[in-house]
């Protein structure tokens, strides 16, 4: 059996482009090492009754023109919006954000007067740059070196959103693009606890400070998705974000394709310059007219292809990809709900994120802990308690708890974690929740840490890196793996990518998975029942 | 005030008399505040604006207190419009611009004293104010929560007023009095939103309730009522008002950059002062000037009685070029009243028609109707500058 694709890994971007594939009339078959689908879009019952978030854990990114196509909802896809969130600073206080934006303005002027009346300032300008941004998601970057049709009608685009804007807008967008987080910040408020909540989006999943330049981007790659159409609004996947990679699963399925799950791929085969099929750990074969990798760049070609069938300047500016991690989770069963000393009970906050870093000057020192090879002393902590919303991950009254830490570096002062540093990072962020929420460590009847060690075992994430890339400026839009195969192709005749470390990049988005098989349906002249990006209004 | 997720909106002083009125129950927010849409009865609250008198709760409306030496100076690097020529005691209305040039919003400038001034208006803007202040010397607070202010309208309000024993007969349009209540001092000015006789009286929340009292009592033998948002409304439409995020976007707000507009493009360049000195947006508005705007803001006369909101607007029934942004039928005028934002040239022409979807019993009834440029204020009775004013 020779199949018409060959998708290795069911992420949720594998899943994706498999499903198109298969509506399309593919026959197609996805190898997925692990037992389980999705990646890093997982949920798996760890603890008996729980069922966890194991990597991503909240949903924004994911286009809805793929939910939609793949009929998603049908398959049992449901994105719960949450509300706002809070930052509890030192000093026994805290700031909040409500969605309500009257009560939320209220909420910043008890820090800075001036700054609850910044806010709408700010966010237009965010949502400008958002609104530059999202057109170009669900589109393959143009090649800037070639003179094809469609890579001068995609630069074109490209070229008419720029002129688009004013002359100062353009100056913005630059600056934008390439300044930090924190002086970006500087520029609308003056408070130090509400720049650190706003700061946040700039460092996540991020090798970089909120004072490297670059890491305004990042926060914009947080703002661009939506929750039914509320635009930079993140929700909860019901029943864990592995409910995404369920339904995908599920539509897959529908559409007649198959999952082979439980053994890795050793090698992918490649003949007379084109790719064959796979060879799997054990030594099975699936054969397919094209492969298309959901692995990182990395992976796929620095450990799954001879490299002596690629060209050696691309394998260079592969290992040059920066794929350096930054981050780690704990997922906590919890016997009851926790207590914050400083959230007043019943308080809105708790159905959002909670973070215990109240100044952008402390989270650059946790960082400069990353820097020396050290996870931070201090760390930058996203916790979220998703069962707070919904209610089908837990027991009646018990909780699941989400917590994304920064930094944890890919190796610890050069040397490969062991799991004694494992559990002390654990330790540390436990110990940094238990000084807010004092009581907090006796809920805890399970824990699973993860550092970027358990992420790449897992995941097949190199260094750890939760985009398969990281998302600064030199590894965007048409550089995206690496300057000249942006299109989702490879040197490799029939092999493919359709992965985060693709254009657009990191996050539960779908649309590397998507774009990836529009290329493919493409070349192979097959129609499809594809959604074009909704147009902004 | 950490508990006030519990109440996203906030209740205004008069909150206690309003509520207990709202027999309608009916409630909007306005600016962080609930507010009122009407009390009983739509129709009568209009009626008792035109006809004898209103009262309605101002609370909501943005404040600033503008003071030191040089805040007058400051507010003409604010402004377009000369804020040095306000004489202490005046009021006047004006506008303020980004450095393109684009209204970032109206609002009514109240000198209280050569070194006072307080700024009310519909956004908030603190940044931008502070930020102007640099070099001046001069303090910018936010004051919106320290006064509670009532609007007196309707031409029975200087006899409302008379009774409740405040003597405003030699007060002019714009001008504003101090006097004492119950040993408190409150402001009364001769202004408001209505384009018809009446008064804003200005007082601190701990006179709110009293004040309110005062004033029902004292209006009863004239009919007073408390009014909503939505009779205010009609009124305000009527003397051709336009208010922010509602006939045009602030710039600080447009997210698409198209829609800032210039006070060229508002009709509102009556009030630059070429002359005072630098203001902020005066360059880019001089070369608006020499160059043409985009845009104008007009008052349209509209065939038939069908109201015209949010409706499109055509060139010659075909090409679009503008959009109705308020509209109503003018019971004061028997008019079919708009206010509407036209692409120039064509906002002078002849050529306007309006596409109307009316809705009857549920089915749109797809309407073309003429449209004719007209002045404003559409009404505009001579009462509402009498000095003294008549007793109705
Ligand atoms: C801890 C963490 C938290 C995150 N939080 C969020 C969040 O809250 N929201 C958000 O939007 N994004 C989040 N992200 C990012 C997001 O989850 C990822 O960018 C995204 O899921 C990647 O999807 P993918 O399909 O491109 O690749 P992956 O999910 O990396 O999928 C690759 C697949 O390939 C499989 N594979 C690897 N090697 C082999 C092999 N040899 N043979 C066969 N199969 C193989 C893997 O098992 C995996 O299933 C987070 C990521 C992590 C790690």
């Amino acid at each position: 059996m020779i199949y018409d694709a060959v998708i290795i890994g069911a992420g949720h971007n594998g899943l994706v482009t498999g499903a198109y594939l298969a509506r399309a009339g593919m026959k197609v078959c996805i190898v997925e090492k692990n037992d389980w689908i999705g990646g890093a879009a997982v949920s798996r019952e760890l603890y008996p009754g729980f069922t966890y978030s194991n990597c991503s854990y909240v949903s924004s990114l994911f286009r809805p023109e793929i939910m939609r196509d793949l009929e998603l909802p049908k398959h049992g896809l449901q994105i719960l919006p949450y509300e706002g969130g809070a930052v509890l600073t030192r000093d026994g206080g805290y700031l909040a954000m409500f969605r309500d934006h009257d009560a939320n303005r209220r909420e910043f002027a008890r820090h800075s007067p001036r700054d609850a009346e910044a806010y709408d300032r700010y966010s237009r300008d965010i949502l400008r740059h958002c609104r530059f941004i999202r057109p170009l998601l669900m589109r393959t970057p143009p090649d800037p070196s070639s003179f094809r049709p469609r890579d001068l009608s995609e630069l074109a685009f490209l070229g008419r959103q720029m002129f688009d804007l004013s002359e100062t807008r353009i100056y913005e967008m630059i600056r934008f693009w390439t300044m930090s987080i924190s002086d970006y910040l500087d520029e609308y408020f003056e408070n130090p606890v509400i720049k650190a909540y706003l700061a946040v989006s700039a460092i996540i999943g991020t090798a970089l400070g909120p004072m490297s330049p670059g890491s305004a981007y990042v926060l914009l790659h947080h703002y661009m998705g939506d929750v039914d159409g509320n635009v930079g609004a993140w929700g909860f996947a019901r029943g864990g974000m592995g409910s995404i990679s369920r339904a995908l699963g599920a539509s897959f399925a529908a559409a007649g394709g198959e999952i082979r799950a439980g053994k890795g791929v050793e090698r992918i085969l490649v003949a007379g310059g084109q790719a064959k099929g796979v060879v799997l750990e054990g030594g099975d074969e699936v054969l397919g007219h094209r492969v298309i990798s959901n692995m990182d760049v990395k992976r796929t070609f620095l450990k799954h292809v001879d490299e002596a069938q690629l060209p050696a300047g691309f394998v260079k500016k592969v290992r040059n990809f920066k794929t350096r991690g930054s981050s780690g989770k704990l997922n906590i069963a919890l016997d009851a709900a926790p207590r914050f000393t400083a959230l007043p009970d019943g308080a809105p906050m708790y159905r959002g994120d909670l973070h215990f870093t109240d100044s952008i000057e402390r989270m650059e020192r946790a960082y400069d802990d990353w820097k020396s090879g050290r996870f931070s002393r201090d760390p930058f902590q996203d916790v979220m308690i998703p069962t707070m919303i919904d209610p089908t991950m837990t027991p009646p009254g018990k909780h699941f708890m989400s917590c994304f830490v920064q930094y944890a570096p890919p190796r610890i002062a050069g040397a490969e974690w062991t799991d004694a540093d494992r559990d002390a990072f654990g330790q540390t962020c436990i110990n940094q929740i238990e000084t807010y929420a004092p009581g907090f460590k006796d809920l805890i009847l399970h824990m699973e840490v993860r550092t970027p060690r358990e992420l790449e075992a897992e995941v097949g994430l190199t260094e750890g890196n939760i985009f398969q890339g990281e998302l600064t400026f030199d590894q965007l839009l048409f550089n995206r793996p690496v300057p000249g195969y942006a299109q989702y192709r490879s040197p490799i005749k029939d092999l493919w990518m359709c992965g985060s470390s693709t254009h657009p990049g990191g996050g539960v988005m779908g649309a590397p998975g998507r774009n990836a098989a529009a290329e493919v349906l493409r070349e192979a002249r097959l129609g499809s029942d594809m959604s074009d990006a909704y147009a902004v209004l | 005030m950490k508990d006030h997720f519990h109440t996203p909106l906030r209740q205004t002083p008069f909150h206690p008399r309003t509520s207990a009125l709202n027999r309608l129950n009916q409630w909007g927010a306005w600016a962080g505040y609930t507010t009122a849409l009407a009390f009983d009865d739509e129709a009568m609250e209009y009626t008792a604006i035109r006809n004898g008198a209103s009262l309605y709760d101002l609370c909501p409306m943005v404040k600033y207190r503008i003071t030191g030496p040089d805040a007058a100076a400051y507010l003409n690097r604010l402004t377009i419009r000369n804020a040095a020529k306000l004489s202490v005691g005046g009021v006047h209305y004006t506008v303020w611009c980004d450095d393109a040039g684009k209204v970032l919003d109206d609002g009514t400038l109240f000198r209280h004293g050569a070194e006072d001034f307080m700024l009310c208006c519909q956004e908030r803007h603190l940044p931008w104010l502070l930020d102007s202040a640099t070099g001046y010397e001069v303090q910018v607070r936010e004051v919106t929560e320290e006064v509670a202010a009532l609007s007196l309208q309707g031409p029975c309000s200087a006899a409302v007023l008379q009774a409740a024993g405040f003597d405003m007969c030699n007060l002019r349009p714009f001008r504003m009095a101090k006097l004492g209540f119950e040993g408190v001092e409150i402001t009364i000015s001769r202004t408001g939103f209505t384009g018809d006789l009446g008064y804003e009286i200005w007082a601190t929340p701990a006179q709110a309730l009293p004040l309110w009292d005062a004033l029902m009592r004292a209006g009863a033998p004239w009919g007073i009522r408390p009014i909503g948002t939505s009779a205010l409304n009609l009124a305000r439409i009527e003397a051709g008002f336009i208010i922010t995020n509602m006939d045009f976007i602030p710039a600080d707000q447009a997210v698409r950059e198209d829609r800032a507009r210039s006070p060229f493009e508002l009709s509102l360049d009556w009030m630059i002062d070429w002359e005072k000195g630098h203001f902020t947006g005066r360059r880019a508005l001089l070369a608006e000037k020499a160059r043409g705007s985009s845009w104008a803001l007009v008052g349209l006369d509209i065939e038939g009685n069908v109201s015209a909101e949010g409706s499109l607007i055509y060139h010659n029934r075909k090409t679009e070029v503008g959009h109705v942004t308020a509209a109503a039928w003018s019971p004061a005028t028997k008019r079919n009243i708009a206010l509407a934002q036209v692409r120039r040239p064509h906002h002078t022409g002849d050529t306007l028609w309006v596409e109307v979807y009316a809705l009857r019993e549920l089915q749109y009834h797809k309407l073309m109707l003429r449209a004719h440029v007209t002045e404003r204020p559409f009404f505009a009775p001579a009462r509402r500058r009498a000095t003294p004013p008549g007793a109705f």
